[in-house]
């Protein structure tokens, strides 16, 4: 066996094993490290496939930042009392998705170029992922990538425009002012007699 | 038997990368120890006092001591905590810090990897660091350490945005991500480093980096007198010394950083001249950049004694509403000289 082989092996049990987790454990900080496992270990997949640029964005982006972000989440939700609701109309809509997703999957497995013996081509010495991809994405691609990020920009906007209240009691801090202050504005001094002479 | 395992030049390999390992990070922890001592003096001479001059001549041997004492001491398990986690925390906090050293590159040709997305890698596992204290905050089952840890999240998902950025530009002056290329691209002496066209970029790096290390002015995390300790208030012994090895081998490793991406490196600032050619020392090699790593460990250490703290609000204006704006108004000016045909 090959030592991409057996680390392949190795990286998909532990990546199967920590999705598993992060669906089935009732503790949800616990689940939430399970999945941030699980993405690490699906970073390491791709770095077997010469796409360590992909491969490191995947940490520095979705491991890094996002879920950093969704734990924050997590934690804060009440330590002893699982809210998970059970509905039996969410099992329904999940079989309904999980069914599609196995469906898309098999259609993958079964397309004529899939073969699943078939090894990465051995990139040449000069090949640079990083620039190949960059070089993809800013000129044949460079309307989709365009439109992605126009696309992010909206949400960012709405994400704002859904969750910025201004209450009418809002408290506002002005730095400038506040770093503008002088002693003057602030200090005043008196004679220090702090009682009339007798 | 697979024939990989039979092979001896792999067996070799893994041995020099261990090695390699060996070589980069036992000096680092002796830096840190005695980065610790630094620490101290500078900032009690800052403060017009002696420091630590008790154990040994000058207070010497004071580090010795205090890992001693952090390893001879129990690791208090709080009651309530989640004992799995709270015990991975100081690990998944200290990994990141020192598998980042991996990358660096001290000399010419004089490092452990030399792989082609290097910064990036380093910028990934930097974001990774901030595991370790969220854990922390959430397994010791203190409201304290929880509300460390959730500025700390904040703190550290704000400024590495900025950080981001400002790396924007050395990449598009460099013109790659390798580290070593990066040193490369500067060479041509000190007038061709890229701290002159990179000026706001290096400073938005160096204030990011001080508020990603969770150091004062930025150390709302731990803000003794609001938050008792913040994160590691429940830590104690070789758990809470692994934090600080964690932290110190960060603030260690953005200064390294510094001095690669803006200051050149191993370069030395006379390179090319007469002057570097007649005296060997003050040519390129692996004492400038230890200088030069030096004199930013030296301002983590300035900006503690100097600058009081931030208030969490300022903090976030600073991050959103002032490096943000600035990195993008630079990258952009950046762009404009390239396309003008400014090379850097």
């Amino acid at each position: 066996m090959a030592f991409q082989t057996l680390l392949f092996y190795l990286f998909g049990t532990v990546l199967l094993a920590a999705a598993t987790a992060a669906v089935t454990l009732r503790n949800m900080v616990h689940a939430a490290l399970s999945l941030i496992l699980s993405f690490f270990t699906a970073a390491m997949l791709w770095m077997l496939l010469e796409a360590e640029f992909l491969s490191i964005l995947l940490v520095l982006v979705y491991i890094g930042a996002v879920l950093v972000l969704f734990l924050f989440v997590v934690m804060m939700v009440e330590r002893h009392t699982p809210t998970i609701h059970r509905r039996r109309n969410y099992r329904i809509v999940a079989s309904a998705v999980a069914a599609v997703m196995v469906a898309e999957l098999g259609m993958a497995l079964l397309a004529p170029d899939f073969s699943p013996t078939a090894q990465p081509l051995p990139a040449p010495l000069e090949y640079s992922n990083t620039k190949a991809l960059g070089s993809v994405l800013y000129t044949d691609y460079a309307l989709a990538f365009e439109a992605a990020a126009v696309a992010l920009l909206v949400a960012i906007v709405g994400a704002i425009a859904l969750t910025l209240r201004v209450r009418p009691d809002h408290h506002r801090q002005n730095p400038a002012r506040q770093s503008r202050v002088r002693k003057q504005d602030r200090l005043r001094l008196t004679d220090g007699r702090s009682e009339p002479p007798c | 038997m697979p024939d990989w395992m039979t092979d001896l030049s792999v067996w070799l390999r893994v041995g020099e990368i261990l090695l390699g390992a060996m070589v980069i990070l036992l000096p680092l922890l002796a830096v840190v120890a005695y980065y610790t001592y630094a620490e101290r003096k500078v900032v009690g001479f800052m403060q017009m006092r002696l420091g630590p001059s008790r154990v040994g001549p000058r207070g010497l041997f004071q580090p010795i001591a205090d890992v001693l004492k952090l390893l001879t001491k129990e690791v208090v398990l709080p009651a309530q905590a989640n004992r799995g986690l709270f015990l991975l925390a100081p690990l998944a906090a200290l990994v990141p810090a020192l598998g980042a050293w991996a990358v660096v590159p001290f000399d010419d040709g004089l490092w452990l990897a030399n792989i082609d997305a290097g910064l990036l890698y380093v910028l990934a596992l930097t974001s990774l660091g901030a595991y370790g204290i969220i854990i922390a905050g959430w397994a010791s089952n203190s409201k304290y350490a929880l509300l460390g840890a959730m500025r700390q999240a904040a703190q550290v998902v704000s400024y590495e945005i900025a950080m981001g950025f400002a790396l924007v530009g050395v990449l598009m002056l460099s013109g790659s991500l390798n580290l070593a290329a990066i040193v490369q691209a500067q060479s041509g002496g000190i007038l061709d480093w890229f701290f002159l066209p990179l000026l706001p970029l290096l400073l938005v790096y160096l204030v990011s980096g001080v508020a990603e290390t969770n150091r004062l002015p930025f150390d709302v995390v731990e803000g003794e007198s609001e938050l008792v300790a913040g994160f590691h208030v429940e830590y104690s012994g070789s758990a809470f010394a692994v934090f600080f090895l964690a932290e110190y081998s960060a603030m260690i490793l953005i200064s390294a950083l510094t001095a690669i991406l803006f200051f050149g490196g191993w370069l030395s600032p006379f390179e090319g001249t007469q002057l570097a050619q007649a005296v060997p020392v003050l040519d390129s090699g692996i004492h400038w950049w230890l200088l030069k790593t030096a004199f930013f460990m030296f301002c983590f250490l300035w900006f503690r004694a100097t600058f009081p703290r931030y208030r969490y609000d300022q903090i976030m204006r600073l991050g959103w509403k002032v490096f943000i704006p600035v990195t993008l108004i630079w990258i952009f000016v950046l762009g404009a000289a390239r396309y003008a045909g400014y090379t850097g």
